[in-house]
Parts: structure tokens; C-alpha cells; sequence
């Protein structure tokens, strides 16, 4: 990706996009096909997935077959650069030194961010979601409904191209008709737990992931993304052909170099910088963002040159952050001054308030059908093929569950590449050695699935990021510390996962891992670990309540936009990152409109 | 490969000591073998590959960090994965698949749960060949196949037999590395790492077999 050095940065941008993932590369993306100059910053370094990406290497090929290390805690092969649970050199803290009330937050410092190791998981909100408050009285309403983003979930699902299906399930948006890519075949252990769902009342679906299964077919979608724009059509069209479809091998979490997923550094950032107008700048650590004390308007960033240790100031006539929301928070509550005391866009007093992620409890079954197979081939689409949508909406709205919102099902591979560690557990394999050993492991490799819980949480006013008062990164800027707990609601919607899954395991004919009869106590993932973590500058209809308005416009700041996770009012029990793009296209379009007007 | 004779290395100051580790490891493959350092102590020298390794290369046991096996730690290792994983219809001997050096480099790395391996699986190579030794004099190379498969047993069948925690760990890091490999594939059952125009998804016999049916076309 094609990088400028500091000193080379203009000073007549229209905007500055400070990070380089989801919500940073739509912007990218939306702004400069619409003709604005964009000076993007990202905090890691420079990363080109057509050339670093380990298509093809196996066990033999790396450090300890590629076993999962603190250096890649998602193992040898995954793309993150530089980061995981711990950045070099960017430490955070906590409030607590209970585990429970801690949060793990992971980051990766590369463009792209951590768009180019994800899961790829793509689904819709659907109109619940934007009105939890209304429907049952707890947390917040968005000021958007499901109707306000819904066009925008097509845009974004045409140009990443999304698999799935249409499964017409409440509060499960169908896409319109030829949008979604054709999904896969369902895996050997994804039609089992389908037959198995379907007998106790479990839908168990294609699930929607930003895969192409089929080659995009740019000259149709061009068009339709960029009306009576030729320019925008032809180079939207020129990226869309240069990706091919996926070719059904190699995870996408080591990234892909045939371009067949998505990721920012493949998808958003070849466009935007075809048109000449984005500049980027890597190793650029934001500080803050700075603000006309007259005006009160955002006058450009200050960040440091991680190659330099220097000080830069650039200058825009707009300001996005969409650095993640544990990192938007932090760049605004070091963004203080006379008029902002308590850091930018903070008088409502809620920047940093109201994080959420999502409640994970999983759990593993063993399964005596799964024994024995002929080998064959369940690589796939280098992630979950099949997962299962919320599906207790009625019982819950009769008040027959104690947790008001839902979770989702997602269905692991049973026949993973082995890289390092042995793939069956040794509790199935003690005591043996030689042919018997090797007889066990072939008997038992493949019968392994597991069920991971993916829910809703209630915001609360005990999960929150401030600055610690004392901590500060290798160059000087304070850092996050975090506070975390989890209520009765997530740990109740955790046991009722625990409980679903040995359901559906013994439904399967097989034996929960550890015999099961885990609590959501004590399997509910800490705070961070799904990596889901939105809020902390949340939208809403008041500037008293709330740090954005509808179109991610801060109410403080009218030329300051959050365009990552942070202005979700809730996190629906939908994967963020699509919900992310969705709503900075459509802050993309309202800034382009506003800038148009002179508004800017 | 040089080899430190243990009562010099008992001698000569630690720091002397971890300096020639240190340089060795500069050096082609190996290291130093250095017994009486290595048997839980960190492995000096040793930085793990950071958090921005080049993905595309391939790694050899030692390009990173030193490996510690001496000859005689060797000879003991091939001899005990030969007997764990042998040749047989499902594959090759592990030391044909170069699980000893695997398994050097797994406990000679600087991670943690590694390190937790690397002061079960030394100290338990030493306790392991001196119950061999206080059987017959011989070591556990010098045994036939037989001798050696009574041995084994003899520690997995008894419920808390001394040597049943390192015999246990070995055995998963040396499946660990050969299931790893391309024949270790073959052995388990893995099928993939190929690129395909199609997912076909399960074979019909599986589908068979398991009593269910394709549901996406």
C-alpha cells in the first residue's frame, strides 16, 4: 500500500481519516470516489496482503508448527502485525485486578487494522436491534432505525460481496434478491447439527460471511453502487475484477492474497487510492485531534511519527475517527482544551461510557458419529459455513427466559489443519503409544465440533474506558485503563447457551466436553475476548445523552464524525463490522453533502 | 556441533557461560549442548520471533532461538518417538519426519506454556533413562523394539507412575510436530490445503454414513 512521509502531507485536505479498518477504509472509500482529499493515519505499519500473506504454508514451515504464542496468539499464520492482547510499547490498564471485571483488548497496528485477521462474519442488524429500549426498556434506542441503514447494508454487501441465504427469520434481515453470493455446502459436522437443530427447534442456517464464492460481477455492480459516476464505475469495476473468487483452502484469518475476502487493505484502499485522492501515512499515532477555540471546530490531528518520535500536526477541513472504539475514545479524551476540559465532544460527559462487547460462552462436544470418516476435504470458505440466528424472540417477549436479548450460534469446522498441537484432545488419547496411538487419533480426529455463543449485551454504567491518570505509552500519550463487569443478564444468557449446547450435543448422539454442567459464571468469556467491542461515544436523538447524532456527527464538534464501533448505542448480537460500513457510507454521503453545501 | 563438556560448564562463571550460548546461536544451525545449564533454566539467548515475523519464509528447529538437545539427549529422544510414533501402516517413524528436532525446538522456545514443558520434559529424560539404566545397564537406545514397548507400558498402565506426567507430555509435543507434517496428515485423516474451483462439501459416503443429507445446493 502506497504510503507519504509526513513532510509530505498537504495542507488542503478535506478530511482526515484516522485508522485504516472498517469504518476508516468506507470512509476512504466513499469520500475520495466522491472527489474529496483524504489524508488517511494509521498507527501501525504499512501491509500489503497480495504479498505477506502465507497462502499455502503448513506446520513444517513454521516456528513450533505454527502453534498459537504470546508474539501470535491466533497462531504463526494469522495476519495481525504487532499486536494481539498486548501492542508493544501501548500498554493499558485496569480498574480491577478481579478477572472478571477486567478487559482484554485486541488490537492489531498494521492498515488494514484488524480487517485483514477477522472472521469475516457479516450480518445484518435487523429492526429490533435499533430499538431495544422500546421493546423491552432497558438500554438505549438509536436515533436510525433498520429502514435508515437498510440501503446502505446492500451498498456495502454488493461491494464486499457477502455469502449466504434469505431464510425469512424474525428479526434476521433478508437481503434483497441477487445481492447475497451463494453460500457453501454445509460442512459433515454443520448438516449433522442442522438435522439435530431442526428436532429441537434450532434453525441451523447458512451463515453470511465477506467471502466471494463466486467472481463480482463488476459491470452490474458498479453501476448500481455509482450512479451517472463513469469515473467511480471504472474503478470500482477495475478492483472488483482483479479479485477472484475464493479457492477453498487456507484460513481467512492469515488474510488472503487472491483477494477472495474481505479486507480493507484488498477491498476499500485499492479504489480510494486509484482515484488519487487519498494519501496515507503510516506509523502515524494519533494524540488528538485539534480544535479552533474560536470556532469550536476540528482543525486537523497531532499525531507522532512513529519512525521519527516527532510531533506532526496536519490540517483538514474535516476530522473521522474510526480508530477502534477503545482508541477513539482515548484520542478524545486526550483531545482537551479550554473549551473541552474533559476531552472533545465531551459534555455530555459520556465519551468513554457504555463499551459493550459481545457475551461468548462456547462449548465443545465429542461426537461417536463423527468417528471414523472417510478423509475428505472441510477446509471450505476458510471460516463458519453454518450458524444458527436468534430464535426464542416469542418465548422471550412472553417472559419466559430470564435475559432479555438474544445470541447467536456460531458452528466450528471439525476437520481443522493440524499446525502444532495435536488435534484431538489429549484426554482421548492418555496412556497410549505406537500403532494404537495413531489408530486413536485418526478414530477420534474430526469428531470434535464446537457451539460458540455470540449475544447481546445490556449497556451499564460499570463497563467504561477513561484515561489512566498515570500510565502513558512509549511516546508519552496516557492510556486506556478499563473497567469491566458483566450483569445478571449476560451471565443468565451464558448459562442458557451452556445449557442449549449440551442439548443439542446429546441431540447429536455425543458427550459435552468435561461432561458439560459448566454455569454462565463460569464459562462466560471475560470483557474483550470476543473482540467486539463498540460504545463509548454512542448515538442518540439528545446531546445530553448521548455523543453522536444520527449521522455519527459529534454534537459538540459538526465537523468531528466516529465512524468505528463507538457510536453503537447497543451491540445487537449481529457481528459489528458490517453495521460499522453501513453507517459510515451513510456518514460519508451526509458529509459529502454537507460539504457541498459549504456546511463543513 | 560443539559440545560443552558439563564439568567445564560447572566451572566457568554463568555469565561466561550464557555469552557463549548467546554467540553460538549467531552461528549455523545447533548450539551449544550444554546439560547441566539447560535442565529448566531459560534458554539463554533466546528471543521468541516478535509480533511481525515474515510469514512467507520457511523456519527450520534453531533459525530462531538455539536448540538444547545434546547427542545423548538425542539419542534418547529418537529412540522414545520411534517407539511412540512408529513405522507402521499409518506412516513413517517420527524421527524420519524430524520430530526430535521438533521437539528440541518446542521446548527450547522462550513462551511460556513452553518453558513450563521444557522443566518436564529435561529433568524427565534424565529420570526416564536412569530407570532404563537401573533395569539392564543399557540405555534406551541400546534396548530392541520389544524391551522398549514393555518399558513404556509398563509407565502408562500404572496410575501415577513417576514418569507418567513427562511420558504423558512427551508423547502429546511429538504427536503435536508429526501430525503437523504432510505424512502426519495422511496418518490422522486431514484432507485439504488445496486449491479447488468448487467445495464440494462431504463426500455421498460420509453423507451416508452419518445419516444426513446436503441441504445447500
Amino acid at each position: 500500500m502506497p504510503t507519504i512521509n509526513a513532510d509530505q502531507a498537504r495542507s488542503d485536505y478535506d478530511v482526515i481519516i484516522v485508522g485504516s479498518g472498517a469504518g476508516g477504509g468506507q470512509m476512504a472509500y466513499s469520500l475520495t470516489l466522491a472527489g474529496l482529499k483524504c489524508l488517511m493515519l494509521e498507527s501501525g505499519r504499512s501491509y500489503d496482503p497480495v504479498a505477506e500473506t502465507p497462502m499455502f504454508q503448513t506446520g513444517v514451515h513454521a516456528p513450533l508448527g505454527g502453534a498459537a504464542t504470546p508474539d501470535k496468539p491466533f497462531g504463526f499464520f494469522d495476519a495481525t502485525v504487532d499486536g494481539g492482547w498486548e501492542v508493544p510499547g501501548e500498554p493499558y490498564t485496569q480498574g480491577s485486578d478481579r478477572p472478571e471485571e477486567q478487559f482484554l483488548w485486541w488490537r492489531a497496528r498494521m492498515v488494514g487494522g484488524r480487517t485483514n485477521h477477522w472472521g469475516r462474519i457479516s450480518l445484518r442488524n435487523g429492526p429490533y436491534d435499533f430499538k431495544p429500549y422500546s421493546r423491552d426498556g432497558l438500554g438505549f434506542d438509536w436515533p436510525i432505525s433498520y429502514e435508515d441503514v437498510e440501503p446502505y447494508y446492500t451498498k456495502v454487501e454488493r461491494l464486499i460481496g457477502v455469502y449466504g441465504s434469505n431464510e425469512g427469520l424474525e428479526n434476521t434481515p433478508d437481503s434483497p434478491e441477487g445481492v447475497l453470493q451463494p453460500p457453501p455446502r454445509g460442512r459433515i459436522g454443520d448438516l449433522l447439527a442442522q438435522q439435530a437443530g431442526g428436532r429441537i427447534g434450532i434453525p441451523v442456517v447458512p451463515i453470511h460471511r465477506a467471502v466471494l464464492t463466486k467472481p463480482q460481477d463488476a459491470d452490474e455492480l458498479a453501476p448500481l453502487l455509482h450512479p451517472d459516476d463513469e469515473d467511480a464505475q471504472r474503478i470500482v469495476g477495475d478492483s472488483m475484477r482483479s479479485r477472484a473468487a475464493c479457492f477453498w483452502a487456507t484460513d481467512c484469518g492469515r488474510g488472503c492474497s487472491i483477494r477472495a475476502n474481505y479486507q480493507s487493505t484488498t477491498v476499500h484502499l485499492p479504489p480510494a487510492m486509484a482515484t488519487g485522492n487519498l494519501d496515507l501515512i503510516s506509523l502515524a499515532h494519533a494524540r488528538e485531534v485539534l480544535v479552533d477555540g474560536k470556532t469550536g471546530k476540528a482543525t486537523g490531528v497531532l499525531f507522532i511519527d512513529k519512525a521519527t518520535g516527532r510531533e506532526e500536526r496536519v490540517r483538514a477541513k474535516a476530522v473521522v475517527l474510526a480508530a477502534s472504539s477503545g482508541e477513539t475514545v482515548r484520542i478524545l479524551l486526550n483531545s482537551k482544551s479550554n473549551a473541552f476540559p474533559e476531552g472533545l465532544a465531551n459534555r455530555s460527559g459520556l465519551v468513554g461510557k457504555y463499551i459493550m462487547d459481545t457475551v461468548g460462552s462456547d462449548l465443545r462436544g465429542q461426537i461417536p458419529a463423527l468417528e471414523g470418516l472417510t478423509p475428505h476435504n472441510d477446509d471450505g470458505a476458510g471460516g463458519c459455513h453454518f450458524y444458527a440466528p436468534w430464535w426464542l424472540y416469542r418465548e422471550q417477549k412472553a417472559g419466559k427466559l430470564d435475559f432479555a436479548r438474544g445470541y447467536h450460534v456460531e458452528i466450528g469446522g471439525t476437520r481443522p489443519m493440524p499446525r502444532g498441537n495435536v488435534p484431538v484432545p489429549g484426554s482421548y488419547l492418555r496412556g497410549l503409544f505406537g500403532t494404537k496411538l495413531k489408530e486413536e487419533a485418526r478414530r477420534y480426529y474430526g469428531s470434535f465440533i464446537g457451539f460458540a455463543c455470540r449475544g447481546e449485551m445490556i449497556p451499564n454504567e460499570d463497563s467504561y474506558a477513561e484515561l489512566d491518570p498515570d500510565v502513558t505509552d512509549d511516546w508519552g500519550i496516557p492510556v486506556m485503563k478499563w473497567h469491566w463487569k458483566w450483569s445478571e443478564q449476560e451471565l443468565a444468557m451464558a448459562d442458557h447457551a451452556q445449557r442449549t449446547f449440551e442439548e443439542l450435543i446429546h441431540e447429536m448422539g455425543g458427550t459435552p466436553a468435561g461432561g458439560g454442567g459448566r454455569s454462565g459464571r463460569e464459562s462466560i468469556l471475560q470483557g474483550g475476548k470476543v473482540i467486539h467491542e463498540v460504545g463509548g461515544a454512542i448515538m442518540g436523538a439528545d446531546p445530553a445523552t448521548s455523543v453522536c447524532n444520527r449521522w455519527n456527527q459529534t454534537w459538540d464538534v459538526d465537523n468531528l464524525f466516529l465512524c468505528d464501533g463507538s457510536p453503537f448505542a447497543s451491540n445487537a448480537d449481529k457481528n459489528p463490522t458490517q453495521t460499522i460500513m453501513a453507517l459510515a457510507w451513510r456518514c460519508a454521503d451526509h458529509l459529502v453533502t454537507e460539504a457541498r453545501r459549504g456546511n463543513l | 556441533m560443539e559440545t560443552q563438556d558439563s564439568s567445564d560448564s560447572n566451572r566457568l562463571p554463568r555469565r561466561t557461560v550464557l555469552q557463549w550460548f548467546g554467540a553460538s546461536a549467531a552461528l549455523a544451525s545447533g548450539g551449544i549442548s550444554v546439560p547441566a545449564l539447560s535442565q529448566g533454566a531459560k534458554p539463554a539467548g533466546a528471543e521468541g520471533y516478535g509480533t511481525d515475523p515474515d510469514l512467507t519464509r520457511t523456519y527450520e528447529p534453531g533459525d530462531v532461538w538455539p536448540l538444547t538437545f545434546s547427542d545423548d539427549q538425542k539419542r534418547t529422544v529418537i529412540a522414545l518417538v520411534d517407539t511412540i510414533l512408529p513405522g507402521d501402516e499409518f506412516g513413517p517413524p517420527a524421527s524420519e519426519l524430524r520430530v526430535p528436532d521438533y521437539i528440541d525446538e518446542w521446548i527450547s522456545a522462550p513462551y511460556p506454556n513452553q518453558r513450563r514443558d521444557r522443566e518436564v520434559i529435561l529433568p524427565g529424560l534424565v529420570r526416564f533413562e536412569e530407570a532404563v539404566r537401573r533395569e539392564t545397564g543399557k540405555d534406551f537406545a541400546g534396548w530392541n523394539n520389544d524391551r522398549r514397548e514393555r518399558f513404556c507400558d509398563s509407565i502408562v498402565r500404572e496410575d501415577r507412575h513417576p514418569l507418567g506426567g513427562f511420558f504423558d507430555r512427551f508423547t502429546m509435543i511429538a504427536a503435536g510436530a508429526y501430525f503437523s507434517t504432510p505424512e502426519g496428515w495422511k496418518a490422522i485423516g486431514y484432507s485439504g490445503n488445496l486449491a479447488t474451483p468448487t467445495f464440494a462439501g462431504p463426500p455421498q459416503e460420509v453423507l451416508d454414513r452419518v445419516g444426513v443429507q446436503q441441504t445447500v445446493a
